[in-house]
């Protein structure tokens, strides 16, 4: 049995605390009112010295600043929704990697499960928050979601938005509210049984809770890939209402894939390195690389595909998405794709790198930093615009929701015996080697 | 010149293994093995320096990566640029996703092509190579042996690889 060390344990809680106090800072610092932002912005030329070559700017056109303002306030919130979908993705993505597993009846991995049925634990608590989030956007507590203000679906406002008013059929907030319920109950109740099969295939033996295992697996993972695709369209793609990709659901599914392997791969190199997973060796940890370089190809794949036929087509309400980002999010648009394509390509490409354990924790942080910054990138330019800022609002949601992902999955790999030892494909997982 | 080798034949793959790894461990000298099918860890227990060919196949890829970005950009931009989709093509940086495909195709073509090309000169193999298998049912389900006898004493060695579960053990006069 594993427990979960003081040290860490303290490392999660003061993450977690300086975290949240950066959230609290960031909500605090947000405009209150447009006159808080006039205010900023007469300060901000003041402190140019040159207010005298702008004097016919002065009075600041009213648009410009309700803009700002609506931007600010979204800064925060997008800010802790950003960290709070990357971690919860993560959960997610182990999820479809460890019922991949089952389906496939592969004998390598039996030796991780409960690594992965560790990282799942995190699914439950980040469904609650993402669910919590989604309904203070629906309840105009924030307005990151711009399609939910109720005047661009009115004909007679001079805000509608002929756009948006004809996808009114998907874009209600009911409707947002039921499917995110939906998804979020159908991935918790594969994750409950499946752990409660797993546990009892461990006291009993035999076949009957595995081959029971199996088929539920198979079952969460058609309902999986569907809901994953339209989860990706409500809680990712509603950020840019006018905008569509065909493909954005398998994107978000590469990345949340090659972050959730990572993690896997991150948590079995501390545990073994602290002493644990006795059998898990290098054979395990290359096939971990493997699967972290191979999704990191895809991921890039997808990425190209949907940049390039939009670029090559060029038309105005596709080509919207990445001029934003191209404009505004330049460096951190063209760095993230570099970060998850260049470094895992040539850190990982080596057969004999894939072995080394701090090559593969090296080049897995530089994966998940990239990840981050790429659902950064996604849900930033629909919310906060040109005025985005990575400060304290954003590395303190950050440090939450590391610290509390840390916390949890660590005190979840705590529940159970480190090895799942009622697996039929143990003995091969254990001797497995390449 | 010749050499006095000692032939020994398996009829399996785990018996071969087994075999290899007792043979190497008293210090006997394997010159060559010939199986019908790659036997998987065989190189390793053989005691054989890894393959180089991976590295040669990552320069060919590196090759295949810029001739693809010379041609693209002879054909595309300097010998006859055209206006497609409203992207007129006067810049390579500015239409290079168009061009990306041809990279990532070209890169695969070299590096796959030019890798088999030089496993077959590494492993001498050409069309109308003799084959060199000393005997024909190694293509079928035998797996041969061959140690150099050097000084060691013939029967001594032969008692050793009856012992590792050869099914027949031949002294052979080879022709260098």
């Amino acid at each position: 049995m594993y427990t979960l060390p003081n040290k860490l344990k303290l490392f999660a809680i003061i993450f977690m605390v300086v975290g949240a106090l950066g959230m609290v800072v960031g909500l605090m610092n947000a405009p209150g009112s447009k006159e808080e932002v006039k205010e900023m912005l007469a300060n901000q030329e003041a402190h140019h010295g040159d207010s005298s070559a702008h004097a016919e700017d002065v009075h600041h056109d009213e648009e410009h600043v309700y803009h700002l303002y609506h931007q600010l306030q979204n800064r925060p919130w997008s800010a802790i929704y950003v960290a709070a979908f990357f971690f919860f993705m993560i959960a997610l993505g182990a999820l479809a990697f460890y019922a991949i597993q089952h389906v496939s009846q592969a004998g390598w991995s039996p030796v991780l499960f409960r690594v992965m049925e560790g990282i799942t634990g995190y699914l439950l608590p980040g469904s609650i928050i993402m669910f919590l989030l989604l309904a203070l956007s629906v309840f105009g507590i924030n307005h990151i979601f711009h399609w939910m203000d109720p005047e661009l679906f009115n004909p007679e406002s001079e805000k509608y938005d002929y756009l948006v008013a004809g996808k009114a059929a998907w874009l209600n907030t009911p409707g947002f509210l039921i499917r995110a319920a939906i998804y979020l109950a159908g991935w918790n109740l594969y994750r409950y049984f499946s752990r409660k099969y797993t546990l009892k295939q461990d006291e009993v033996g035999g076949t009957h809770w595995f081959k029971k295992n199996i088929k539920i697996s198979a079952a969460f993972l058609v309902f999986f890939i569907v809901t994953e695709s339209m989860m990706s369209w409500d809680w990712i793609m509603g950020f840019d209402p006018h905008w569509f990709s065909t493909l954005f659901g398998w994107y978000v599914l590469a990345g949340m894939l090659v972050s959730a392997i990572t993690v896997i791969a991150m948590v079995t190199v501390f545990l073994k390195s602290q002493g644990y997973l006795e059998y898990v060796n290098n054979s395990h940890i290359h096939d971990l690389a493997k699967f972290m370089f191979g999704f990191s190809i895809f991921w890039t794949y997808l990425w190209f595909s949907q940049f390039m036929l939009i670029w090559y087509a060029n038309i105005p309400e596709e080509v919207t998405y990445f001029v934003s980002r191209i404009e505004d999010y330049n460096l951190l648009f063209f760095g993230m794709v570099a970060l998850n394509f260049v470094f895992p390509l040539l850190l990982l490409m080596n057969s004999d790198f894939k072995r080394v354990n701090w090559l593969v924790i090296g080049t897995g942080i530089i994966i998940l930093v990239g990840h981050y910054i790429d659902v950064y990138v996604m849900v930033m330019p629909g919310t906060v615009g040109a005025s985005w800022y990575i400060g304290i609002p954003e590395i303190g949601a950050m440090l939450f929701f590391f610290g509390l992902f840390t916390y949890i999955v660590f005190s979840s790999l705590t529940k159970a015996p480190l090895l799942a030892k009622g697996s039929p494909f143990l003995e091969e997982s254990k001797h497995f080697h390449y | 010149m010749a050499s006095k080798v000692i032939h020994a034949l398996y009829t399996d793959d785990d018996v071969l293994m087994q075999a290899v790894k007792d043979t190497r461990k008293a210090h006997y000298h394997i010159g060559e093995i010939y199986t019908p099918f790659p036997v998987h860890g065989l190189d390793k227990a053989m005691g054989l320096a890894p393959t180089r060919l991976a590295i040669t196949s990552f320069m060919y890829g590196v090759v295949g990566l810029a001739v693809s970005i010379v041609m693209m950009n002879y054909i595309m931009i300097e010998d006859w640029p055209q206006d497609i989709g409203g992207k007129p093509s006067f810049s390579y940086i500015q239409n290079m996703p168009a061009f990306v495909p041809v990279m990532f195709e070209l890169t695969v073509f070299f590096a796959a092509h030019l890798m088999v090309i030089t496993f077959y000169l590494r492993s001498k193999l050409w069309p109308f190579k003799q084959a060199e298998n000393p005997d024909v049912r190694t293509t079928d389900d035998h797996f041969l042996m061959e140690i150099d006898v050097e000084n060691h004493s013939v029967e001594e060695l032969s008692k050793f690889l009856q012992d590792t579960g050869a099914v027949e053990v031949n002294l052979v006069d080879k022709q260098e």
